[in-house]
């Protein structure tokens, strides 16, 4: 399939998420469109390596590994990441009863 | 041996030239000593290194002249280093010792010198630190002089020029308490500036015409210039003689200028700062030679102030005022024989004029002094109790008024001769203001020195003459204006015997070859002498016989009061001139300055406060919007790559 196919959908899922970062109240909601973030750049990441892979695999076979292998690094920071970050949520949700973003809003003090 | 001694005097004869720079290097230094060092020197050694310093400069003077008069001196130019050097203009720092800087450095350090001395005297009842203020900015102001009259290019006569305007207000201004003189003072450097303005532009014309302002090279240029330019650059010139030399338009800053002390009166505006003018149009003639069109204008501008100048001075009561009208009279008289190409008679007649002009003055001052008073109407029959003031004070009028064989005769003579051979209408006009000179100078001798004392008895109590400081001043000045005349005896008497025509003919030759002043013949020139005289004569013992006893006490009436109060010039220029500029500046205070102006700055000002403020909103602590603008700024980032990639 076209490249092209590829990158709108990549892009259209990164927008989506960060539409919902920046508009969403609940805190675990805007993890999961941080997650879909993350996971359109994988999907784009892989996209490409693909595309180099067809273009020079007759010059070396190995061609577009790197971008493959990167997926894995990004997948793993985001494991680390969503743990961290529902730690923080558990914390705040037991210092306010509440994770809605708009509320916890004391970086002004 | 002859060859020893012709060799030694070719090597010699221009050493004292050389160290011409001496003559103002000694005035700076006593205005350093006095004005630094004012608040701790006694009154004695200021008094010394005042006179002291002018004194040393004359003695330096004598000794240039000495060799001026040598055989086969030719103009020496003193360069003391580089002032202005760019690509094709240069301007040096350098002195010019000719026949004509020499006379007026001689009339400038001599009289200067006695005015100095007078001054010890005059100035007594000074604190020590005024006193000192004083012989200070007289000895700065002779330093100026002596920079005007011995610059060898017209910038650094300029810095002269501007040097003795800038003392001429502090000395005018020097009882600075006064509000009244402070205008006085302010009034004479503004209408200085006025002229100064027309000197400068004149210069800007040169150095775009000629490439220079060196004298030697502009009156080399300046025969092949078109007369037009010729004429507008010294017509310019002439603006800022006017100006200096209070001349019609801008003269009426010398009366005021009596406000200052009277030696003051005696040495800037009547000996030297005010004769500027004539030196620069004499330095000048070649230029003015060839513009006959400015020529006539000076000629008829001087004619014309001589004439006004002495009406007013018919009906004044204040000494010195008398005196200040005579100067501006006097002066018109030197431009008239400028005007008509007598260049030497005006030279001659300024070192006539600051003999026994300044006489005057400070026999004026002499007067003021013993008597604090300075309205002649309550003065009177001094003769007897200041019989020294008296004599010399005489021997001036009668220079003055052209009586022979007085200087005064000599000098005007001249210059009326040359105005006849010009034009009959400048003879008949000069007649006629010799006549009022004569009339006005002996109505203020005789009402002050004849008749009966009109002073209190008080005054009459503590009425002496004056110490020796002061009198001896006068009779120096009283001799050389009995025998100045004779250095210039016209060729009606004897052949070749104007000494001074003699000595000055290097600068003017070249004039004289380029326009020659038409020649009367000798009984022509024995009637005009004649007539003159005669009406000096008729003045002279008209208004002796009538002051003598009756003086003149009443309020004016018609005419005279018109007379007395000058003819209204100086309501004139208030109503015409100060009255506009002073509404134009209101109006530019208070609409311009306070709305736009002031307007524009707040208006920075604010908008900046406007700004932050909603900069401030920005940092609102809240993440969501730090993230959104984090994205924003992303976005905008990509638009501006995709644009630059196009």
């Amino acid at each position: 399939m076209p490249i092209n196919y590829y990158i709108f959908l990549a892009v259209a899922l990164f927008c989506i998420g960060v539409a919902g970062v920046l508009t969403r109240r609940n805190a675990i909601i805007i993890f999961m469109c941080v997650e879909l973030m993350l996971n359109a750049v994988n999907l784009l990441l892989v996209a490409f390596s693909k595309m180099h892979h067809l273009a020079l695999a007759k010059v070396d076979p190995n061609a577009g590994i790197n971008g493959q292998i990167f997926v894995f690094f990004i997948m793993v920071v985001a494991a680390a990441e969503v743990s961290v970050g529902l730690a923080i949520i558990v914390m705040m949700y037991r210092n306010t009863h509440s994770i809605d973003v708009n509320f916890l809003n004391r970086l002004k003090h | 041996m002859s060859l020893v001694t012709g060799i030694v005097q070719l090597v010699t004869i221009n050493i004292m030239s050389k160290l011409v720079y001496l003559v103002p290097l000694f005035p700076l230094i006593g205005f350093l000593i006095n004005g630094l060092f004012r608040k701790s020197l006694s009154k004695s050694l200021t008094g010394i290194i005042g006179c002291g310093t002018i004194l040393a400069s004359f003695i330096v003077s004598l000794t240039i002249f000495s060799d001026t008069r040598k055989a086969g001196f030719d103009t020496v130019i003193v360069k003391l280093f580089d002032f202005i050097n760019v690509d094709k203009l240069q301007i040096p720092f350098s002195f010019q010792v000719d026949q004509l800087s020499i006379l007026f450095l001689l009339i400038i350090t001599g009289v200067g010198f006695l005015i100095h001395l007078y001054s010890t005297s005059y100035m007594h009842d000074e604190e020590n630190e005024h006193y000192a203020r004083y012989f200070s900015y007289l000895n700065l102001f002779v330093f100026s002089m002596l920079i005007l009259v011995l610059g060898a290019n017209y910038v650094i006569m300029f810095i002269g020029w501007e040097g003795v305007g800038l003392c001429s207000y502090l000395l005018i201004g020097y009882w600075f308490k006064n509000t009244q003189y402070d205008d006085a003072a302010k009034k004479a450097f503004i209408m200085n500036r006025i002229g100064d303005l027309g000197f400068l532009i004149a210069v800007f014309w040169m150095i775009n015409q000629f490439g220079s302002v060196n004298f030697a090279e502009v009156f080399a240029k300046a025969p092949g210039t078109s007369v037009g330019i010729l004429t507008g650059i010294t017509l310019l010139l002439f603006v800022g003689a006017t100006g200096k030399s209070a001349q019609i338009p801008l003269y009426t800053w010398l009366p005021d200028a009596m406000a200052g002390p009277t030696p003051v009166s005696a040495l800037i505006h009547a000996a030297t700062m005010v004769t500027a003018g004539i030196y620069m149009i004499a330095r000048s003639n070649v230029m003015y030679t060839l513009s006959p069109i400015s020529q006539t204008v000076v000629a008829i501008i001087g004619l014309a102030t001589a004439f006004f100048a002495a009406t007013i001075a018919l009906k004044q009561n204040d000494i010195k005022k008398v005196l200040a009208y005579s100067t501006v009279s006097q002066l018109g008289y030197m431009f008239l024989g400028l005007g008509v190409g007598a260049y030497t008679g005006a030279v001659f007649h300024v070192m006539t004029h600051a003999f026994f002009k300044a006489l005057l003055f400070l026999g004026a001052g002499s007067v003021i002094h013993a008597l604090h008073e300075q309205d002649i109407r309550k003065m009177g029959a001094l003769k007897k109790f200041m019989p020294i003031t008296h004599i010399t004070f005489l021997l001036a009028c009668l220079a003055i008024a052209g009586i022979p064989p007085f200087s005064g005769f000599f000098s005007k003579d001249e210059i009326l001769a040359a105005a006849y051979a010009r034009n009959p209408i400048y003879f008949v006009v000069g007649v006629i203001t010799a006549l009022m000179t004569a009339f006005y100078m002996f109505r203020l001798y005789a009402t002050t020195f004849l008749g009966n004392f009109r002073g209190t008895r008080e005054q009459e109590h503590h009425l002496h003459e004056s110490p020796s400081a002061i009198t001896i001043p006068l009779i120096i000045l009283a001799i050389l204006a009995v025998i100045a005349g004779f250095v210039g005896i016209p060729q009606v008497f004897a052949k070749d015997a104007h000494i001074l025509h003699n000595f000055l003919s290097p600068i003017f030759e070249k004039s004289e070859s380029l326009k020659q002043t038409p020649e009367l013949s000798n009984s022509m020139e024995l009637t005009l002498m004649a007539i003159s005289v005669a009406v000096a004569l008729i003045g002279t013992i008209y208004a002796w016989r009538k002051f003598s006893n009756n003086p003149e006490l009443d309020e004016p009436q018609g005419l005279a009061k018109i007379l007395s109060n000058k003819w209204y010039v100086d309501e004139l220029y208030e109503a015409m001139i100060l009255r506009p500029i002073n509404a134009f500046g209101k109006f530019l205070n208070d609409v311009f300055e306070k709305s736009i102006v002031d307007g524009i700055v707040n208006g920075v000002g604010r908008t900046i406060q406007y700004g932050s403020r909603q900069l401030r909103l920005l940092q609102s602590g809240q993440v969501g919007g730090y993230v959104l603008m984090m994205v924003l700024g992303i976005v905008i980032l990509f638009v501006i790559q995709i644009i630059l990639k196009k």
